[in-house]
């Protein structure tokens, strides 16, 4: 409060951007990748000791050393993929969908069900079921907190958040109704014998499906937020609800409409982790994807082919460090430490596209 | 039956001390008009701070002095949990990054540091057994002896100091912020930052201190949840993440009053452990009466969005970036 009578400069001032030029954005974005690898690299070596280019080395080779390894760390990089493609248009509209999580869950707890109770269908039906089912069930999860927040103005934050414990105590429910073996509390393998409702291998390949499956979803959902009307919709409810309702746009049924096909791709992630990867069902099934898929969302700006790079990165980075801390004796969480860090500097790094820094010398010279 | 709703009790109050901090925290952070989705991270900072920094000092002496690992655990922990906070702070005021994805991302951050180090401080310092603290834990549960009068000895005297200590700050909390020149300040930045600003209120500062003392608050937490909940020991089960999103689902539930969330955090303690009491329930439906809090949360949701009183709503500018040029 003292300084305030005086006028003056401040020594640096922050000053908004106008677009910033494509090749500059990306050269920023691919530096603060380079920089948060370096700060891991330095971070692993005071750990563990290693060489920090070693470690790097370690790293590739335990997500791309082996064709088994590196269909392993695809398959992951699908998953993420898979609920960030669901969560985008959910972002998009800034409707806070922190329920993946659960979504996902829901879907592969229907999913599991059909390969337990309809396990006498040929392969083909079945699966089709399973992924309408499972759509239909994340749907109907999302859908919940939608209406309240599209009537209510409900806080959906939280209330998807809840909706997540929910999801994982219903799965714990079911898991003690179908563990097997009795008193075990797994549901183990299911069909291990017939394989009814596991992907089929193509092309001799066991995670062709999950691939070309999460891939068409991208482009059906990068032509969907770009192209078409409800698209627009989304974007503009998105930036101001104001002047969507001054457009004449239903702010509500916009609501309801994105968080029904948010949950639907995020209740398909549940199926193919339960059909496409695990072939079971545990409350770990969602493993924490449902979070890191909302950073990868927001950073690729709602971009499939950017989500399916940045799934790439984080794939890799969680296979890698896994590799690391089965190599050192530590326990395999390193991977969700360097993930954090690298997260924040990209976080960090778009304020540098977003504004620029205005020292005081140069604001004189511009007056 | 008597027995057993004193259990109840007992395992309530213990349940929802680790929750109560987290909330507190949060309720000052909130108030300074940030949603700060990284509790569960701050409470994993701050628990294995503590148990790092004890573990270390047990570790170097033969006779560890009880007063100086208490101090030594809540100092690191306080330290962890407000850097934790500090980096959220620089992200989200100074580079204004998104308050929700930030807060994420340091839950991610905060749970893999804490499960990475809970589970390799062993193999670090070339030990194998299980790690253990067990002169700062006891000083942890230490009890007075008014535990042993009867009943109601039992019910009000039988926890470690930390039990109190939340009560304490959430009393000097809401005392602060409601009856303070300072806490004033720090809600009309919530409510609006700008008009603030105008009134010579230095917004970033006070945003940044209100960030930096929340997640120190919060971080007791997971100090009290690590020291005496399970008994300075670790476990990589995710539980700490729970119960840090229980915090934020509390701060709502308490209508971001501080004083509300000494019996709120109690209640959702009843509520969570409720189902042992019941009679009659196999595993199965168990895990449904588990769902109790978090229904109960959402309800509490609706409820309030329902009535819409105007005393019972978030801070204004909550979750909204505060950008001096942009109006």
């Amino acid at each position: 409060m003292s300084d305030n009578s005086a006028v003056k400069d401040p020594f640096i001032r922050v000053v908004k951007r106008g677009d910033m030029k494509s090749g500059p954005k990306i050269c920023i974005r691919i530096g603060s990748v380079v920089v948060s690898l370096i700060v891991c690299g330095i971070l692993i070596n005071v750990i563990t000791g290693l060489n920090p280019v070693a470690v790097y080395v370690t790293m590739f080779k335990g997500a791309f050393g082996s064709t088994r390894r590196s269909f392993a760390t695809i398959r992951e990089m699908m998953m993420l993929a898979c609920v960030a493609i669901g969560l985008a248009p959910a972002f998009k509209m800034k409707f806070w969908n922190i329920g993946a999580e659960g979504q996902i869950l829901i879907g592969g707890i229907v999913s599991a069900g059909c390969m337990i109770n309809l396990n006498m269908l040929p392969t083909f039906p079945l699966l089709i079921i399973m992924f309408a089912t499972s759509a239909a069930a994340g749907a109907l999860w999302a859908l919940l907190p939608a209406v309240f927040k599209a009537k209510w103005n409900t806080n959906e934050t939280l209330f998807t958040l809840m909706m997540n414990y929910v999801a994982i105590q219903l799965t714990s429910f079911f898991v003690s109704k179908w563990e097997n073996p009795k008193g075990s509390n797994t549901v183990g393998i299911i069909n291990s014998n017939t394989q009814a409702g596991w992907f089929p291998e193509i092309f001799g390949q066991k995670y062709t499906l999950n691939i070309i499956l999460v891939v068409t979803l991208a482009i059906l959902m990068w032509v969907y937020l770009k192209y078409t009307k409800h698209g627009y919709e989304i974007a503009v409810v998105g930036d101001s609800e104001n002047t969507a309702r001054y457009a004449g746009i239903s702010v509500s049924k916009v609501i309801i409409r994105t968080m029904l096909l948010s949950g639907a791709v995020c209740g398909i992630a549940g199926f193919l982790a339960v059909s496409g990867a695990s072939h079971t069902i545990s409350t770990s099934t969602a493993g924490g994807r449902g979070f890191t898929a909302i950073i990868v969302a927001w950073l690729a700006k709602f971009n499939s082919f950017y989500m399916l790079l940045i799934a790439l990165l984080l794939a890799f980075l969680g296979s890698g460090a896994t590799e690391i801390a089965s190599k050192c004796k530590l326990n395999d969480y390193a991977s969700d430490m360097i993930i954090g860090i690298i997260l924040f500097f990209i976080l960090a790094s778009e304020f540098f596209i977003n504004y620029r820094l205005v020292f005081r010398k140069h604001a004189k010279e511009e007056a | 039956m008597a027995t057993s709703l004193i259990q109840l009790l007992l395992g309530a109050v213990a349940f929802g001390t680790v929750i109560m901090f987290g909330c507190i925290g949060e309720i000052i952070t909130e108030k300074a008009g940030n949603l700060n989705l990284g509790v569960p991270g701050i409470m994993y900072l701050g628990g294995i701070a503590s148990l790092a920094s004890v573990f270390i000092y047990e570790g170097s002496t033969d006779a560890p002095n009880k007063i100086l690992c208490v101090i030594i655990a809540l100092l690191s922990a306080f330290i962890a949990s407000a850097l934790g906070g500090l980096v959220y702070a620089f992200l989200t005021i100074t580079l204004k990054a998104n308050q929700n994805v930030t807060g994420l991302t340091l839950t991610i951050f905060g749970s893999g540091v804490a499960n990475f180090f809970g589970g390799s401080l062993n193999t670090l310092a070339g030990r194998f057994e299980q790690i253990a603290v067990p002169v700062t834990s006891s000083a942890f549960k230490a009890v007075t002896p008014l535990s042993k009068a009867g009943t109601v000895g039992k019910v009000l005297f039988s926890y470690g100091f930390m039990v109190y200590l939340a009560v304490i700050t959430a009393v000097i909390t809401h005392y602060f912020l409601n009856h303070t020149r300072r806490g004033l300040n720090l809600r009309t930045i919530g409510e609006n930052p700008a008009a603030a600003d105008a009134a010579g209120i230095n917004v970033t500062k006070n945003k940044y201190l209100a960030i930096c003392i929340g997640a120190g608050i919060s971080g007791f937490g997971g100090v009290y949840y690590v020291m005496d909940y399970i008994k300075g020991t670790w476990a990589n089960d995710g539980s700490i993440e729970t119960l840090g999103w229980l915090a934020v689902a509390l701060v709502i539930f308490t209508t971001w009053k501080s004083i509300n969330a000494i019996w709120g955090a109690y209640l959702f303690g009843i509520l969570y452990w409720m189902y042992l009491y019941i009679p009659g329930l196999t595993r199965s439906s168990q895990e449904i009466f588990k769902m109790l809090p978090y229904v109960v949360t959402i309800i509490v949701l609706i409820v309030t969005s329902l009535r819409n009183s105007k005393d019972k709503q978030p801070p204004a500018a909550l979750g909204l970036p505060y950008f001096r040029e942009e109006r």
